[in-house]
């Protein structure tokens, strides 16, 4: 395994990011897919300011920030660059979900349609977190946040689905894109890698709880992640070339067990339990575990 | 060799001799003619360069920022909405200091919507950290491209720079223009040599952000930077006349200024139009002059203050207006000449494409003489 | 220029920055248990558990903030969380 050989950390201790940060952890496990040839461009945002005021950067490798919306463009620019410098640095753009799903969709559409050779990695914990937990598009159905919080006439929080960025970027005939999560950081490492291997523009969606924004304790950030797979509210799948091919399979449990430990859908159980919006995440757990078949079938008893 | 051209050919036919190695622009009238010239360089391998055909202007500046930074030298250009639309990035390139040169074909700004010349797009983008250099005609806006790299690229300089001339004016007009070969304009700009670069081979942090304890000090870095940056023009200029033959060691240039009781101060391709106007005046017995700004970032104050010893009434041509404060350059001319008795008054002319012809000069001139200024000029009559 | 040209830095300063300030609570390693798996080093957001010469994880008490991530990975129960002495 990648980890195993990489012995040195790429992504230095002494950030900023908060104790347990999911975030932080995909940063490191990037690296470690990566190694040193690589250049990696960020877009403003939590992982961003965590770990690189100056002048004490944690990026050990290359390194840029430019604005929120154009680490695309941005990566486009260095890719063509090194293409006629004849460089072999990879490039690898590390995105939150609101510079990715919103306000970079332009840059990032316009980068995947000309077919640059870059990674895009969007570390997703659904909402503007550095701003202070704004609903993003990656905000869960359900989800309070500081802009979509519940009161009398919202009683449910963010009354969005979330948008489904992979197959957007499918669409664009990206010719790898991967979902992962900080539950599963050698599933991750080998999408990294299998990534940046891959000519063209990949993408990647890894799944990465935010303590303080969803609201749990810092030990338990990668127990949450694990739920959000094992109710199907999250699923580990690849596209290739197109194709959805080796999606996570689970033993799906209730998504009460995923909504009951995040302050961000307390309300759901608080003051009253409201079992409708329940059977509504239930609903898109069941969707998703059906379209990407990731229930294992326990095996019909012989009739 | 002198040859006939229109404006934008003869940009993009210095920019090819430039070398730049990415390219990224969007289209927008009236700078499409350069970006398509530019990328039927590259489809016909006389540029050796990556041009990237993007969504936005947006991203144009955004890639050339990346490229900027990874080690190439970069090219773009754009104007009006496109320059706004790139807003943001301006300011970023100019803060990471990265020497990129983009030629602006100055436009008006909607609303409403106009296609047609003025200089408010690059006006609006002052305070951006950009250099801004605006050329009569397009000889000089060839030469300045040249100037520009050679600018920018200094290491203490490190700043990019808008190389502007007037939309359709200059980018559709066809004048004689002595573009130089290859060779000469290699023995003049020599190859990028980026301050410092992303390289895996030496890992650096660019664009991280800084705390109150740091930030005041990086601008207080590019505004130092800005000032080295006339110096820097001034030799760059000087250098190029001796190997070219054409001198652009001035931040102003004047025009018949010397004995002068009244100097029009303007710039880009108005400043033919003027100096016929001051011609006609002066054969007529007035003592009218103009003094040319070339450099309007880093401003020329001292230099302005120098030329116009002797004047005792300036009119500045402003062809942008800082809504609710008059024209930009005419304020801070105002700024300049602070405390020297000198008479300033602003006329902000020719928005949107309105055509100005030699008798506006001398409109201006006789309103500045009686002492009326800080208008509009030559509005319809229905809205007053 | 004393100031790194457009806000830009070489790597390697973070590390003046002692995130071990902030803990609560300490990773407490039994190597009696541990079966050295590596899941604690590998989870933790700080990259601060290492191995040591002996081959038992330990970690960076200069850096960990204490998040206790590292004890709920555990398989064999080795990491226990114990409140910081001031």
């Amino acid at each position: 395994m990648a980890e195993e050989k990489q012995d040195v950390e790429l992504f230095s201790a002494g950030h900023r990011a908060c104790g347990g940060c999911g975030p932080a952890l995909a940063a490191r496990l990037l690296l470690k897919a990566t190694g040193k040839n690589v250049i990696v461009v960020a877009s403003t945002g939590c992982m961003e300011v965590f770990s690189t005021p100056y002048p004490e950067t944690a990026w050990e490798v290359p390194w840029i920030h430019s604005l929120f919306e154009n680490a695309a463009a941005v990566a486009s620019g260095i890719e063509a660059s090194l293409k006629k410098q004849g460089r072999s640095e990879k490039i690898v753009c590390i995105c939150g979900d609101g510079a990715t799903f919103d306000i970079g969709v332009l840059c990032i559409s316009g980068a995947f349609e000309r077919g640059h050779d870059i990674t895009y990695i969007c570390y997703d914990n659904e909402a503007y977190m550095n701003t202070g937990i704004q609903r993003s598009g990656a905000t869960p159905y359900g989800a309070s946040t500081t802009t979509s919080p519940t009161g009398t006439c919202a009683p449910g929080g963010n009354p969005l689905p979330k948008k489904d960025m992979p197959a957007i970027l499918a669409a664009h005939g990206a010719p790898y894109v991967a979902t992962a999560s900080i539950a599963y950081p050698n599933d991750f490492v080998k999408k990294v890698e299998r990534a940046i291997n891959t000519p063209g523009p990949c993408y990647i969606q890894v799944h990465t709880p935010c303590c303080t924004g969803w609201g749990f304790e810092s030990r338990d950030t990668i127990a949450i992640s694990k739920l959000a797979i094992n109710t199907g509210l999250w699923v580990n799948y690849e596209i290739v070339n197109g194709v959805v091919e080796k999606a996570k399979k689970v033993r799906r449990v209730p998504v009460e067990e995923y909504l009951e430990k995040q302050k961000r859908f307390r309300h759901l159980f608080r003051p009253a339990r409201q079992d409708a919006e329940i059977a509504k995440i239930q609903a898109i757990a069941d969707a998703n575990a059906e379209k990407f078949g990731i229930d294992i079938k326990l095996r019909k008893p012989a009739e | 060799m002198m040859e006939i051209m229109e404006g934008s050919h003869a940009v993009a036919e210095i920019v090819k001799r430039c070398r730049p190695q990415v390219v990224s622009a969007y289209p927008i009238t009236p700078q499409t003619h350069i970006v398509e010239d530019l990328a039927q360089m590259v489809a016909s391998c006389e540029l050796d360069a990556e041009y990237i055909t993007v969504e936005s202007e947006f991203s144009a500046l955004s890639a050339c920022l990346g490229a900027s930074a990874a080690g190439s030298r970069v090219y773009s250009a754009t104007t009006s909405q496109g320059l706004i639309l790139m807003a943001e990035v301006c300011f970023n390139a100019a803060g990471m200091r990265l020497p990129i040169v983009m030629t602006i074909a100055n436009r008006s700004l909607g609303a409403p919507l106009s296609i047609w010349n003025d200089q408010q797009d690059t006006i609006a983008l002052r305070d951006s950290g950009w250099l801004q250099f605006y050329a009569e005609d397009n000889q000089e806006i060839a030469d300045l491209h040249m100037i520009a790299y050679k600018v920018c690229e200094d290491h203490d300089i490190l700043l990019p720079a808008f190389v502007c001339f007037d939309g359709f004016i200059l980018t559709h007009t066809y004048e004689p223009v002595d573009l130089p070969s290859q060779e000469e304009v290699d023995a003049y700009l020599p190859a990028f040599t980026p301050y410092h670069r992303l390289d895996a081979a030496k890992p650096l942090s660019m664009g991280m952000y800084a705390t109150p304890d740091y930030y005041m000090e990086f601008r207080y870095e590019i505004d130092r930077a800005m000032y080295r940056a006339r110096d820097a023009f001034i030799k760059a200029g000087r250098e190029f006349g001796e190997q070219f033959g054409r001198d652009y060691s001035g931040l102003v240039e004047g025009y018949r200024l010397d004995d002068a009781d009244v100097a029009l101060i303007a710039m880009g391709s108005i400043c033919g139009t003027v100096k016929d106007a001051v011609d006609e005046m002066r054969d007529a017995g007035k003592k009218v002059g103009l003094l040319k700004i070339r450099t309007y970032r880093p401003f020329p104050g001292p230099e302005i203050v120098e030329a116009l010893k002797g004047v005792s009434t300036v009119a500045v041509l402003d062809k942008n207006i800082s809504l609710g404060n008059g024209g930009a350059v005419g304020t801070e001319v105002k700024s300049a000449l602070y405390g020297t008795g000198i008479s300033v008054y602003d006329y902000i002319i020719a928005l949107g494409g309105r055509d100005v012809r030699k008798r506006d000069i001398a409109a201006v001139v006789d309103l500045a003489e009686k002492g009326e200024g800080d208008m509009f000029y030559g509005l319809r009559t229905e809205v007053l | 220029m004393a100031l790194g040209v457009g806000c830009a830095a070489p790597p390697g300063k973070a590390r003046d920055n002692k995130t071990g300030s902030w803990r609560v609570f300490r990773p407490v390693f039994d190597p009696e248990t541990c079966n050295r798996c590596g899941m604690c080093a590998l989870v933790c957001p700080e990259g601060c558990v290492h191995e040591n010469e002996e081959g038992m994880f330990e970690p960076d008490l200069d850096y960990c903030k204490g998040c206790g991530l590292c004890e709920e990975v555990c398989p064999k129960k080795s990491i226990r969380m114990e409140k910081e002495e001031k």
